[in-house]
């Protein structure tokens, strides 16, 4: 709440501060609810495509990347993202149900700044989010 | 007046002179090699060994006895040597291109230079020899005996002096006198061109001895040919009476032909000793007209003899005793002399060959494998060759004055030479097969010898001891135990035959027998088929034929040092040197071929037999140089190794597979724990998904006021949910494990299909309202029983069904159904207008957790459900496939088997 951002006026568009790229209902309904209870501007998508899609128009603070998402894999979306000099510096947050360490591994390597497991505590999801959010404040 | 004293200083005087004769000779043959020593006339001269005191004092004898039939003796050899270009030609082509050494090398080089059948006719060579050596002693003791009888005095220094001591004193000096004679040398043809010589020289002395006594008692006591038939006749001498043309007859021409080839002193002299086969040519009828010298004046002699000597004179000693009682001193000495010759000649001749048989296929093979090559130098390997001659001829004295003393002094000295010429006799059959039938195998001639042999010894040696041992005299009478066909003279019920004629009819029948049948009955060994070949073909094949000898590591130096050994220093350089001269380069250079190693076989075999030469060659050369028979059995061998790799390779092959096999497992198994680690990756990550629902969401509840009750209604339904997917999930993953492992979990029964199938779209009914999709149905069988569960078969309808609501995103979904049978199955199509399924997915749709990537988000379902309807169908003997449908979607197509239809 303490980093909670107003909505920007002066860029026109409707930038957000986070957006959540998952495919199972439930899960985003309890990712939109923690991180609106803690004060963000959250959107969400349900697919690889629409991520990308998202990123470039809602221009999120942070981006919330499942691995397993139709049509476009998480990992596939982060190297897309990080291969693009707008987004190159984008916060993203990797959320994987494997959990295995190659997939921790992978996603470092493509260059993710914050890897959480499902199942996670909602305070380790609003934890990550918020120092995403604080390192990157001055980049803005 | 003449004493025992004087003939034996004369007998010894003369055997210096005959051992001057034979240094001379030899010193002479060496440096002049077309010398006088080496004509016809010498070689003719030199056969004449066959004239022994058996015939010098014998043949009287036996006239006296048996009439005419002393002919015999003569006519044997002399039809074979009238006949020389049919048989003797042949035997001393064929012997001197394969360098025979003796009778035995002869025999065991046609029939594959085998050592045993060399050891078999060496045996048998020395045992019937014996009885002729011993013939010898006893000739020479006879007439030395005669002369110390002829009156007082005349015994001299052998007062006291008994016949057996006698003959051992002759014995040990005949031993002495040969192994000076025969063993100064080894020469590389067996050749001994100075005891030749002496032989040669024996031969006049005895003929003239002989004449002169025959035209003394003829014409000097009996006036003439005519004046002594008559005297014989007025005294009532009658000869001819047992001497009639018979059985008898034709059994000594037999033996005698046979002895003048077989006899191991004839071979050596006729064969071994000649020098060519253009000798033969005066020797066919210079001997026989030598043989006919000797016995021209047999007849009278015996004739006068029994005319005018007292009873119970011995006739085989008239030669001896019509000059003595004559009181011609000087003749008798002559005669005695002429009596001398002929013995010595015969031992120093027989002994010779025998010995060289002896030490060349017995002691040699024994120490040449025993020792290998190099461990004796060449002066070694020559003296131990003498040495072991020196020995053999001790120990064939030993035999002959053995058999001597046993038989003690029963008979006259014609039967114990026949005894002889019986056994050599046996040699007959195997030299005629082994020259002229080319068929004839190793195996026959050794069983038809051993067989001949054994006759033999039974009909005719073991007869020559009934005198002196009570054991044979009984044998001879009843038979041993008592069998009487088996009576040594009586074999096999024949009981009319002279004791002589039985015998070379029996053994002369089953060696030949034996020889024949053996032959057609078994095979030659390759050597031997090549041996044949160049003995039977000798005149038909002018080139030899080659040996095959495979190249080897062999060096021309290893050879050098066994030709060194046997042929000495001087021999072996020339011949390598020449065989350098040949390949044009120098002896260092030499170059192994199989020519030179033939060659050299050939030059050793001269010295020590063909199979010790060919078993010394072959072990210097051998482990790289190998014969023809080491070739084939190789070959044999090599034959072995080859279906022995096959075998290898079968087996590799074998192995191969099995490690292809192993290695598609390995592959199988890698890909199974793959599967299984991607399986519980892909269960991790389905249990995960609900569970993030569940703890995220209880975490939520659990913090309760920021929430209203609509929410906490809303989230609590969304845990209950998610933890009843997750129930299913674990259940599903449960189902499709039992499934697939081929169990299955239900019992089998005949079920409605058709009914079961219209339950399911009964129980989707509120899906479909739901989903506002329009159902349309094609054809439908009528009811039709298939075996299986109807629970498990509704499940994968409903199953079918759902997934066509679920992943249907048209604007107006259409599901339409068919169902038929068709070929003897029960067929459902459910086709629907959704999205379809991509290509890329078609093969992995029926996977464990495989969902269409094309599928929405959100559809819930873990993917398991295709997974296991298939595994249903397929447990029920059926088929789930995707096939091609009828509208854009998909369209899946179930198959049962009908069992039968419900009319």
């Amino acid at each position: 709440m303490a980093v909670g951002r107003p909505l920007d006026l002066e860029g026109g568009a409707l930038a957000i501060d986070v957006l959540i790229a998952e495919d199972e209902p439930s899960i985003l309904e309890s990712l939109d609810f923690i991180l609106r209870r803690a004060g963000w501007s959250v959107q969400s998508v349900s697919d690889g495509e629409a991520a990308l899609h998202g990123v470039r128009t809602l221009e999120p603070r942070v981006l919330v990347l499942d691995v397993m998402l139709p049509r476009r894999s998480g990992f596939d979306v982060l190297k897309v993202l990080r291969n693009d000099p707008e987004t190159r510096d984008l916060p993203i947050l990797i959320l994987t149900a494997k959990g295995q360490q190659q997939d921790r591994q992978t996603a470092e390597d493509l260059g993710a700044n914050a890897f959480v497991t499902k199942p996670y505590a909602n305070a380790d999801v609003v934890g990550a989010v918020r120092q995403l959010l604080t390192d990157h404040a001055g980049t803005s | 007046m003449l004493s025992a004293d004087v003939v034996i200083a004369t007998g010894v005087a003369y055997v210096g002179v005959l051992f001057v004769i034979a240094y001379l000779g030899d010193r002479q043959t060496r440096n002049n090699a077309g010398s006088f020593l080496r004509s016809p006339a010498i070689y003719t001269l030199s056969i004449s060994v066959y004239c022994t005191s058996w015939t010098f004092y014998g043949a009287v004898g036996n006239a006296a006895r048996n009439g005419l039939e002393f002919l015999t003796i003569y006519l044997g050899p002399t039809i074979v040597f009238v006949g020389w270009w049919f048989l003797l030609r042949k035997l001393v082509y064929v012997s001197r291109s394969q360098a025979i050494t003796s009778i035995a090398d002869l025999l065991s080089s046609r029939f594959g230079k085998s050592s045993r059948l060399a050891v078999l006719v060496t045996l048998i060579a020395v045992i019937g020899i014996t009885p002729y050596i011993a013939l010898q002693l006893k000739a020479i003791t006879s007439s030395i005996q005669a002369v110390a009888a002829s009156g007082e005095g005349a015994r001299g220094s052998l007062a006291g002096v008994d016949d057996g001591a006698l003959a051992l004193g002759v014995a040990a000096g005949m031993a002495l006198f040969t192994i000076f004679f025969g063993t100064r040398n080894v020469d590389a043809n067996e050749q001994h061109h100075g005891v030749v010589a002496a032989i040669a020289f024996e031969a006049v002395v005895k003929l003239a001895a002989l004449l002169a006594v025959g035209i003394f008692v003829t014409f000097g006591l009996g006036g003439g040919f005519e004046a002594i038939y008559q005297k014989a006749a007025a005294a009532g001498v009658e000869v001819h009476a047992q001497g009639n043309f018979g059985p008898r007859w034709i059994a000594m021409i037999i033996l005698s032909a046979a002895a003048i080839v077989c006899l191991p002193r004839q071979f050596q002299i006729t064969v071994v000793e000649s020098a060519g086969p253009d000798h033969l040519r005066t020797a066919g009828w210079a001997f026989p007209a030598y043989l006919l010298l000797m016995s021209v004046f047999t007849m009278p002699i015996a004739l006068y003899g029994m005319s005018t000597m007292p009873p119970g004179s011995n006739p085989d000693m008239f030669v001896l005793t019509l000059p003595l009682s004559a009181g011609q001193s000087a003749l008798a000495l002559l005669a005695f002399i002429g009596g001398f010759s002929s013995a010595t000649s015969m031992i120093i001749v027989a002994s010779i060959a025998l010995s060289i048989m002896v030490s060349n296929h017995i002691i040699m093979p024994i120490i040449l494998r025993s020792s290998g090559p190099g461990t004796r130098n060449g002066q070694g390997l020559t003296r131990l060759l003498l040495m072991s001659r020196r020995l053999s001829i001790m120990l064939i004295l030993s035999l002959g004055f053995l058999y001597f003393r046993l038989t003690g002094e029963t008979d006259a000295l014609a039967p114990i030479g026949l005894i002889s010429f019986a056994g050599v006799a046996q040699f007959l059959p195997p030299m005629l097969a082994g020259l002229y039938w080319r068929d004839a195998t190793l195996k026959g001639v050794a069983a038809g010898i051993l067989v001949g042999f054994a006759v033999w010894a039974w009909t005719m040696l073991l007869p020559s001891f009934e005198t002196v041992s009570s054991t044979v005299a009984r044998i001879m009478a009843n038979g041993p135990w008592g069998i009487r066909f088996l009576r040594p003279e009586h074999m096999f019920g024949l009981n009319d035959l002279d004791p002589l004629v039985h015998s070379v009819f029996w053994s002369l029948l089953l060696n030949s027998a034996f020889l024949v049948i053996g032959s057609l009955f078994t095979t030659q060994s390759p050597l031997e088929r090549i041996q044949a070949t160049l003995f039977v073909d000798i005149f038909r094949r002018r080139e030899p034929l080659r040996r095959s000898f495979v190249q080897g590591g062999a060096t021309a130096n290893d050879l050098y040092f066994v030709a060194e050994r046997v042929l000495g220093a001087n021999r072996a350089t020339s011949l390598f040197e020449a065989a350098a001269r040949e390949q044009g380069g120098d002896a260092a250079g030499l170059e192994l071929t199989s020519d030179l190693i033939g060659r050299l076989e050939r030059e050793l075999a001269g010295s020590i037999g063909a199979a010790s030469a060919h078993v010394m060659v072959s072990k210097v050369v051998a482990g790289a140089d190998v014969s023809l028979e080491e070739m084939m059995q190789m070959a044999g061998e090599t034959q072995q190794v080859i279906e022995y790799s096959q075998e290898l390779e079968k087996t590799s092959e074998a192995l191969r597979l099995t490690a292809l096999k192993l290695e598609a497992a390995n592959a199988q198994l890698r890909e199974l724990d793959s599967q299984k680690d991607e399986f519980l990756s892909q269960v991790s990550h389905e249990v995960r998904t609900p569970m993030t629902s569940i703890r995220s969401f209880s975490e939520i509840l659990s913090d309760p006021g920021s929430l209203d009750e609509r929410q906490r209604q809303h989230f609590a339904s969304t845990i209950h949910q998610e933890s009843l997917r997750l129930t299913k999930l674990l259940d599903e993953i449960l189902d499709l494990g039992t499934l697939e492992r081929g169990e299955r979990p239900w019992q089998s029964a005949p079920i409605d299909a058709e009914a079961v199938l219209d339950r399911a779209l009964a129980v989707c009914d509120v899906l479909f309202r739901q989903k506002q999709m329009k159902l349309e149905f094609g054809e439908r069988a009528r009811p039709t029983v298939v075996e299986g569960d109807a629970d498990r078969l509704s499940q994968v309808f409903i199953n079918l069904l759902s997934n066509a609501v679920k992943y249907n995103d048209a604007a107006e979904p259409v599901l339409r159904i068919s169902s038929f049978t068709r070929a003897g199955s029960y067929v459902v199509d459910i086709a629907d207008n959704g999205p379809g399924i991509a290509k890329a997915d078609r093969a992995l749709i029926f996977e464990k957790f495989a969902r269409g990537r094309q599928g929405l988000a959100g559809q819930g379902g873990a993917g398991l459900g295709l997974a296991i309807s298939r595994q249903i169908v397929t447990a029920m003997g059926g088929t789930l496939d995707l096939v091609p449908g009828p509208l854009r979607g998909a369209c899946f197509r179930l198959r049962l088997p009908v069992v039968r239809r419900v009319s």
